[in-house]
């Protein structure tokens, strides 16, 4: 564990990308291989079977440390984290220990077998032979999690320093369903065939927020624009006669969708598409809010009824693979006339829609068509250009989200609770109100949006105007006003403003504007009115 | 039978009316007494000052003109019925906890305070009462301070570290207390050592009174980094990152404070590293603390109040929580602490 903490440590202290990168790199090129591999399956979100749940060991932690159960919870709400609220009240390691890595995962597999007395006597006896880092990271293997700031990229192009191989291969070969179980460092980083796992996907291109306009990118007839939807990203797989859907965040939701099957029927195997999650009623001129698709998300085996309620079709617009082959080296344009073609006899039975490209011939008449992208419950466009490859992951310049302006409210700060984990020591979640005649209504929390200096501003006002505290809560005196962005808006009975807000967040902090200038409940019926 | 407490928390601070005066105000009043010199604790604007003879030169310089009186640790001064001292609270030169005592009952304020003896400041000693008022900036069982030297050895090795690779090493605390702290911790036999213009300025008032620091050199607007080669650079946190700082070249930015013990914290906030060290008591601090005054009714002025509140009352005192307007160790706001 010493080696594996030493790269955490190296990685987790720097905020410089050239420090980590060289601390992986170093690890990649000489480590334990089998210790390798589990370093790359727990930094991409992989990890070893739960072998004791985190009740057990909040209430094992709190027996050592000799502090009651509901202190050590306290203490858990303020760190933010699970595994270093253990570390962090348990005494100080009495000895040391030097299995490495893989003996610890391949130890904490075998307490499956064992009874709960055992697992105990086994949780206990580490946390007396490792201390700080060492510590935090063995409760990591257990509660799984590793947040440490290393992105895919990172890690790939670490890898590709260390074995000498093209980033966007060993970011391919990284995807999908594998687990050090069933493979090898060898098997998964060095070996020629890769592509042995049919369920594997592409790395996803992802796009860059386009925050000026679009008259710095060049030429209209260089571009290409469809809408962008508010859906979730999908990746649909065609092969050897089976189907695979994988989101954005790298997750197999294939069982979420059991409509996305009958695509096996129109379409041949060694298809791969690119596009978009939607809930789209039968003969519906656009889909359904974001609100409906959340509640497929959320089921991992969906009834009928909510099939039938909510049926989800995918929207392509790429195509990443074709009769087997990869597709993504080829120009956009050729990709979409070859998607065109796949989609040209899908019938209104089928799965699958092609995504519409809008033909446009100066920006202004593309800004006229994206303003009216709340009509269609799009979020914007996006705007791909016409020869560009498929690339893997976020990169500048050939793909540009131009999403429409938020809609913005002015309300009142009414509430303020302390954040945790990064933000423990700042007052960071607030509450906030319209009027109703002399009366403040809450109607939305929000937590981002506020640079750090700002939120250090608010939280010494917070603690100077305190009018009231309901445990962690406090109720502040009304007076600073904040000019609140979100996405959506929809009736909510849950909420005693009768609105619920989709994405919302601090814009501006409006110390310019008097606490009675503030919006009202009316304004915010009439967006939900409009907008809803 | 009622009787007025000795100690009341009113919205200008924590008032005596056997004494008629203020602890540590926030608000102007005619006599304050300091605990430190803070800039939570020790505000202008009061019409007369008492504190202790070490920690009034640091005020004079910070707050300009003030009437002021100094006082000797453990001297006992009468205050019309209010019989009143000063007792070490260990947490930077000179900071006191205030002790008074009305007709046999006796309160004390402890205003900011460390358990720990860090070789520079006073050490903090217990003092014997009925009423115990203290601070819980870090009074949370996830805080416990490691040894000094522990901390020492570690920042001395990132130092070594940041010399051999050819960089400066920027150091951030706060001009008074833990920057002073950290020039007794650091290892001169590495490299010289430089002070932001705010924490030599504060150094030359602790020399002035006797106070033995290491040799540092201001680094001023003027200074030349090439002159220093494998400098460690001492400055107040605003400063990590400026333009003065740039102008040092490859360099590596590193915290010093409490709440670098918190992963989160330490991420958002620590530049290259995050130290953990404070001058305040940690958990198990706050609690030998509190314990050894032998007082049974505890007021909470700051930090985790709820939570440590609820402890103390679960566990045999009466405690509760009293607003104040003190920061404790506020990572963010300039040099309060």
């Amino acid at each position: 564990m010493k080696r594996f903490a030493a790269l955490f440590a190296a990685i987790d202290q720097s905020t410089k990308t050239t420090v980590k990168v060289a601390a992986l790199a170093d690890y990649f090129s000489d480590a334990d291989p089998v210790d390798k591999l589990w370093t790359v399956a727990l930094f991409s979100g992989r990890r070893p079977k739960r072998a004791v749940t985190t009740n057990r060991l909040r209430e094992w932690a709190a027996e050592v440390a000799g502090i009651p159960l509901w202190l050590f919870e306290e203490s858990y709400a303020i760190v933010g984290d699970l595994a270093e609220t253990i570390a962090l009240v348990l005494p100080p390691n009495a000895s040391v220990d030097d299995r490495p890595l893989s003996q610890w995962i391949k130890d904490l597999r075998s307490l499956a077998q064992e009874d709960e007395a055992a697992r105990k006597a086994f949780v206990l006896e580490a946390w007396q032979r490792l201390g700080g880092t060492e510590r935090f990271l063995f409760n990591k293997l257990i509660t799984g999690g590793f947040r440490v700031g290393v992105s895919q990229k990172l890690m790939t192009r670490a890898l590709s320093r260390a074995t000498g191989k093209p980033e966007a291969e060993l970011a391919h070969r990284l995807m999908g369903n594998w687990h050090p179980d069933d493979t090898s460092w060898h098997n998964l980083i060095e070996a020629e065939d890769a592509s042995a796992d049919a369920s594997r996907p592409y790395p996803f291109y992802l796009a860059y927020a386009l925050e000026e306009g679009p008259d710095s990118l060049g030429h209209p007839q260089e571009w290409r624009a469809e809408w962008k939807w508010d859906g979730i990203r999908g990746q649909l797989i065609l092969r050897d006669g089976d189907y695979y859907v994988w989101s954005r965040g790298e997750e197999l939701m294939t069982d979420r969708f059991p409509e996305l099957a009958r695509a096996i029927d129109h379409l041949p195997p060694g298809t791969v598409l690119d596009g978009e999650l939607l809930v789209w009623q039968p003969g519906a001129a656009q889909p359904d809010s974001f609100n409906a698709l959340q509640a497929r998300i959320g089921r991992k085996m969906v009834p009928k009824k909510l099939l039938k309620e909510a049926p989800v079709l995918l929207h392509a617009y790429d195509l990443l693979e074709w009769e087997g082959k990869d597709q993504r080296e080829r120009p956009f344009a050729e990709r979409r006339a070859q998607l065109e073609e796949a989609c040209k006899d899908l019938g209104p039975e089928a799965p699958v829609r092609l995504s519409p490209q809008h033909p446009f011939d100066t920006w202004d008449s593309l800004a006229d068509l994206r303003a009216t992208a709340r009509d269609e419950n799009a979020e914007g466009l996006m705007l791909k250009r016409a020869d560009s490859p498929y690339l893997a992951g976020r990169k500048k310049g050939d793909w540009w989200k131009w999403k429409l302006d938020p809609l913005t409210i002015d309300a009142v700060m009414i509430y303020a609770q302390s954040g945790s984990g990064r933000r423990a020591n700042l007052f960071t979640d607030f509450t906030f109100a319209v009027w109703n005649g002399n009366d403040l209504v809450p109607f939305t929390k929000a937590y981002s949006g506020l640079t750090d200096a700002e939120f250090r501003k608010i939280t010494h006002w917070v603690k100077r105007n305190t009018l009231q505290r309901f445990g962690p809560v406090r109720q502040v005196t009304p007076h600073h006003v904040f000019e609140i962005a979100f996405e959506g808006i929809q009736a909510s009975s849950r909420h005693k403003s009768g609105v619920a807000l989709r994405f919302p967040r601090m814009k501006r902090w409006r110390e310019d504007k008097p606490l009675q200038e503030a919006n009202t409940l009316d304004d915010l019926k009439e967006m939900l009115r409009l907008y809803g | 039978m009622a009787r007025d407490p000795v100690l009341t928390f009113t919205d200008r601070g924590i008032y005596c009316a056997a004494g008629d005066f203020y602890i540590d105000p926030w608000r102007p009043v005619d006599r304050a007494l300091i605990t430190h010199g803070h800039a939570d604790h020790a505000r202008g604007g009061m019409g007369g000052y008492l504190a202790t003879h070490v920690a009034l030169p640091v005020m004079r310089y910070r707050l300009g003109e003030i009437t002021a009186d100094g006082i000797g640790f453990g001297e006992v001064r009468q205050i019309r019925d209010a019989s009143v001292s000063f007792h070490p609270a260990g947490h930077v030169p000179g900071s006191a906890q205030i002790r008074v005592e009305v007709a046999g009952e006796v309160w004390v304020v402890s205003g900011d305070y460390k358990v720990t003896n860090d070789g520079l400041s006073e050490a903090f000693e217990p003092v014997n009462c009925h009423h115990f008022i203290t601070e819980s900036t870090f009074g949370l069982p996830v805080f416990r301070w490691q040894p000094q030297a522990t901390v020492a050895a570690e920042i001395n090795a990132w130092w070594a570290a940041c010399k051999a690779a050819g960089k400066t090493a920027f150091l951030g605390a706060y001009a008074l207390g833990k920057a002073q702290r950290l020039l007794t911790m650091l290892d001169p036999e590495i490299g010289p050592i430089l002070c932001h213009s705010a924490v030599e300025n504060t150094n030359d008032v602790l020399r002035g009174q006797g106070l033995h620091l290491p040799d540092t050199v201001r680094a001023d607007a003027e200074v030349s980094p090439r002159d220093h080669p494998g400098a460690l650079v001492l400055s107040p946190p605003s400063a990590l990152g400026s333009k003065w700082a740039r102008k040092f070249g490859a360099q590596e930015s590193a915290f010093a404070s409490g709440w670098m013990a918190l992963r989160g914290v330490r991420r958002r906030r620590a530049g290259d590293r995050g130290f953990v060290i404070s001058d305040h008591a940690d958990w198990n601090g706050l609690l030998w603390a509190i314990r050894e005054t032998g007082a049974e009714n505890i007021y909470v002025t700051h930090g985790y109040t709820d939570i440590f509140t609820r402890y103390l009352n679960d566990n045999g005192w009466r405690a509760r929580i009293v607003p104040t307007q003190f920061e404790g160790e506020s990572l963010d706001a300039g040099d309060a602490a």
